[in-house]
This record gives structure tokens, sequence and C-alpha cells, in this order.
């Protein structure tokens, strides 16, 4: 069963087709690759998803509704999260405060609540304190969650992205380069990351540059290569498709 | 860390608790000069911490904080001398009125951003005051104002006298500090925190931005409007001049000076823009130069402001660190 499913997708900016007419399914559960060589248009595939662009043509469809042209906001409280490709956390908040931000779409206090503390009101902020600090846990930060989000360690910062993508309960969660700058250990402990976000029912999708990472990873592949959708299989077939290492290594002829 | 153990009774709380009982007792040490001066910096103290919530929390530039005080005063001085309302009775209806009034105002420009929000709010501080001065709809007394405001009257006693104002004014600080204190420290105020720091991380992150930004607009401007109210029975008048450009500027001021986003910071910042003016008298017009030079050296050296806001605090359950390690993953 398809948890969310991209119709003949298409994105332009002025004269450039950057997404063009590209279809593919995520499965309910699955983890899904998008690769392909830089400028190729994943980036703004997420962005489309998360409601950040609004699509030229094409359908959207998660868990069965179309979310093309929703706020995003709107999107997130339906269950899809995501990472940023450069880190965007809130510098100047602690790390338990930046979990807490991906809470909120889940609490429903207000102005009232806020300033009068209802029963109800401090019952919800010590839910979102446990569910928090949980995640930061989940993603291996549970001792860093006082200390200030721009003083990580920049591997640190990209798990603290995901604790907080974690945070507003997603179904799906969307990963935009999670392995960018960081190591090799860094990077397998990531692995294991998305592997324990998978048990928890979650469907990942990601763009990764670290092939590494989405060989191990990823159950299916989707190659973008300007804008439009070139292969889409298993990592095994994906490797041997030839549009795909041409795409990422050049035809031999190119040289003449 | 060192801090949890030393920082669960901060000193600067007993600082806190020295000021406040030197405020309760100022009345009874000052003349009814120097009480007014009081009354003025609490006056600016309550306009700073609702601007604060704008400005300071949000980070919306809005440098037409004077407009919303205009609507609160006029909506008071209007109701009360052409019906005779109790001018305490009319603290919710000014309210509203400029919560409404920020309401349709913000509206059309929340998306605007920094200076260009900036500008757009100092337009409509003119405006407001352009209006005024021409007598819009006949009811605001054009360039004169309106006068003959009545006294505020609580519980059967008129508040009249320096430090009666003194005291409703004090009080009504201090319940505005502690209630934006909690709000600070809940859902609605960190949410106006995240869409500061990076409004495209707090939309992905859930955060409805353009419905938390005019809610900071609507609720920072009601707040203004109650203190025009109390602004306008403490003079008896109101006219356009008292609202203008200027005003604006000092509120704007004080919280940049005393430091954006912090209780205590704003709180200060009123202390020194409205009160040490009045100290420096003397100097005649050398303060100004003073005190302009003053900012410029401030700005230079502790941009944050006098006193910045401090983290927030949350009561983390302290696990046991080897049961907590062996559930880790991740990098450290």
């Amino acid at each position: 069963m398809s948890l969310l499913r991209l119709e003949n997708l298409t994105k332009k900016f002025g004269g450039l087709t950057a997404v063009n007419n590209v279809s593919f399914e995520s499965g309910q559960g699955s983890i899904v690759g998008l690769i392909g060589p830089n400028g190729a248009g994943k980036t703004t595939v997420f962005n489309l998803i998360t409601g950040n662009y609004q699509p030229n043509e094409g359908n959207i469809i998660f868990d069965g509704q179309p979310i093309a042209g929703l706020l995003t906001h709107k999107i997130v409280s339906m269950g899809i999260a995501r990472t940023f490709q450069t880190i965007r956390l809130f510098k100047n908040l602690s790390a338990l405060e930046n979990v807490l931000a991906g809470c909120h779409c889940r609490m429903k206090s207000g102005i009232f609540g806020g300033m009068f503390r209802t029963p109800a009101q401090k019952r919800e902020e010590r839910e979102a304190l446990e569910q928090a600090l949980a995640e930061l846990d989940f993603v291996g930060l549970g001792e860093q969650a006082d200390v200030l989000s721009s003083n990580l360690s920049y591997g640190n910062q990209r798990l603290l992205e995901i604790a907080r993508a974690l945070a507003t309960r997603p179904r799906l969660l969307i990963l935009d380069e999670p392995a960018g700058g960081m190591n090799e250990q860094e990077t397998d402990s990531l692995i294991r990351l998305i592997r324990r976000t998978q048990d928890r029912g979650i469907t990942v999708l990601l763009i990764e540059h670290d092939m590494g990472l989405v060989m191990e990873v990823c159950e299916k592949l989707v190659v973008i290569e300007y804008g439009g959708k070139i292969a889409e299989g298993t990592p095994d077939e994906i490797k041997e498709n030839p549009r795909v290492i041409e795409a990422y290594l050049g035809t031999e002829e190119e040289d003449e | 860390m060192m801090q949890n153990t030393a920082e669960k009774f901060p000193k600067r709380y007993i600082v806190y608790g020295i000021c406040a009982v030197l405020l309760a007792f100022a009345p009874l040490l000052l003349d009814s000069y120097w009480t007014d001066v009081l009354n003025n910096v609490g006056l600016y103290a309550i306009l700073g911490l609702s601007l604060n919530l704008i400005v300071g929390h949000s980070g919306l530039f809005n440098l037409g904080h004077a407009a919303f005080y205009a609507m609160g005063a006029y909506t008071a001085a209007i109701l009360n001398t052409l019906f005779k309302i109790p001018i305490l009775l009319l603290l919710p209806a000014s309210a509203l009125t400029a919560g409404l009034f920020a309401l349709i105002i913000a509206r059309p420009i929340i998306h605007l951003r920094g200076d260009y929000l900036c500008i757009v709010t100092i337009g409509v501080g003119e405006i407001i005051r352009i209006a005024l001065i021409n007598d819009i709809f006949g009811i605001t007394g054009g360039a004169n104002g309106i006068f003959g405001i009545s006294r505020p009257v609580l519980f059967g006693l008129k508040i009249n006298k320096p430090y009666e104002f003194y005291y409703l004014i004090w009080i009504f600080a201090a319940v505005t500090v502690f209630l934006f204190f909690r709000l600070e420290n809940s859902r609605f105020g960190r949410a106006l925190n995240y869409l500061r720091e990076d409004e495209v991380a707090a939309e992905g992150s859930g955060i409805n931005t353009a419905y938390y930004k005019l809610a900071a607009f609507v609720l920072g401007a009601a707040w203004a409007g109650m203190v025009g109210t109390i602004y306008a029975s403490k003079m008896m008048i109101v006219s356009p001049e008292s609202f203008n450009f200027w005003e604006s500027v000092i509120m704007f001021t004080l919280i940049i000076l005393g430091g954006s986003g912090s209780i205590p910071g704003v709180l200060m910042g009123a202390f020194l823009i409205i009160g040490l003016p009045e100290v420096f008298r003397g100097f005649a017009n050398a303060r100004m130069l003073i005190f302009g030079a003053a900012m410029v050296v401030m700005m230079i050296f502790r941009p944050q402001g006098i006193l910045p806001p401090h983290p927030r605090k949350y009561p983390i359950p302290r696990m046991d660190k080897t049961n907590r390690m062996s559930e880790n993953e991740g990098t450290s």
C-alpha cells in the first residue's frame, strides 16, 4: 500500500523546469531513496511535498488525500515531517526547545492556557517535555538537552533536526542529505537510527549522496536527472542500470 | 553542568525581590513630582512589555506601536466623555478596539519581513496621528483632542493623586509582568521565538507562523490599548501629539536598550529611557547628547541589551547515566 504517491509532478521556475513530470510511490513502512546528480531537482521535489513550493502540474497524494497546495504547517500536522539540507535549527535555543518545536503541532493550549496555567495546559506541557526528551534519547542526544543547539557538533545538529521532525509524530519522515558532513562512524549510527525509525512504523524518504548509506538502507531508489525521473528500482537494479551509470559517470562518446 | 545546582535559586531573584520591595514603598519616600516620573516609567514599562511580544519575542519590527496606544486612549476618551462609562470598565473595550484594529492592519502586511514591515508600521502610525488631527468622523476633536475625561474609580475610591495613580499603574505593571512571564514560558511564547529564529524551520516544524505573527500583533496592540486608557484618565485629556512617531521610537528603543525579549530588560529600559532624562534635567540640552552617546556605546559593546533574556528552564529528570548510555546510539 502506498503512503505517498506523486503523480506527474512538474515545477517550473520561470523558464527553468526544475521538476519535470515525476511520478513515484512510497510504500507504507518503506525506506525510499531519491538520488541524482547535483542540481537534478531532488530538494525541489521535497519542497513540493512539504508545501514550501506549489507544483505547476501534478498531484501529491498522502494517505489517499491530495496535499498539493496546502500550507506547510498543515501538511506537518497531517503527518509529514522533514529535515533540511542546510541545517535549519533554532540556533539561540537549547536542543530541548528545538525538539519542543516539533511537539507544538500536537499541542492545543493558547494564550489563555499559557497565561493562567490551566490544569490541561500543565499536563500538556509535561507530556510534551517527556516526549521531547524521549526523542532526544532516541537520536542519542539525551545528555545534551540543555545545550544551545548552535554549540552542538555538525553531526549532532543533523541528529537534532531528526529529533525535532520525529517529535511531530510523523507517518512519513523526509530526510534531505542526513549524512551530509558526517564522518564514517556517525554515518553508521545514522543508518541504525534510520532503521530504528522504520521499526517505529515510520515511512522514510531520503535524499543522500553517500552511496554506501543509500545502497545499504534503502529498499527502493528513484533516480532523477535534469528534473526528470530516469530510473526506479531496488539498489541492485539501479547499480546495473546503464542510464544511471551514464548520469553519474558520463558516457565515453561525450569525451570526443 | 555546574550551573544546575548553583542556579536552583539564582542570585538575580534576590535583586528582583529588592527592586519589587523598593517599588512598593517608593511613593512613601518620594514627593509627588518624582512619583509622577515613576508613573510615566510604569506606563512606558507596560507599553514596552506589550511591544516586546512583537519586537522582542517574534522579531517583527514594529515602529508604529503608538497607533495602538492611541486607539486605546481615544476609545476610552470618546466612550467616557460621550456616554459617561467609568474608565476602568472601558479597559476591555479599549483592548478590543486596539486589538481589532491591529488585526485589520496587520493581516495584509504580516508576510513582510524586517525593514519592509518596519516602514509600513511607521506609515500606519502616521496615518492614525493625521486622521486624529483631521477630526475623523467628527469624534476625535481634531488637533485639540478630547478633554474632560474622568478619573478612574476603584471600589468607590477615586484615583486622583500621583501616588494613587502610582499604585494603579504599577499593579497593572505587576500583573502584566506575571502574565507575560507565564506566556513566555508556554507553548505560545516558544512559538513566537521559533518564528523569530527561523520562519521556514518553524513552519516546517508544524507551527502556523502567520497565525502566531498576527496573534503577537493583536495581543501586543490590545495591551497597549489598555495602557492608553490609563493614560487618558491620568492626563484627563488626549491629543494627537501625544501619540507621534517619537513615542513609537521611545518604546522601541527601550526594548533594544534593556534587552530584547527580556522582561527585566524592558523594565530596566523604561527606567533608563524615561527616568534618566528626568534625573539629568539639570544638564538641560546636553542630556540628550549624553543619552545619544550612551546609546551608541551600548550598541557597540553590548548589542544584546543590558539585561538579555535568560534561557528557559525545564524540569529535566536526570536518569542514572549508565542506564542511558546503553540506550544511546548516537554520537557525542
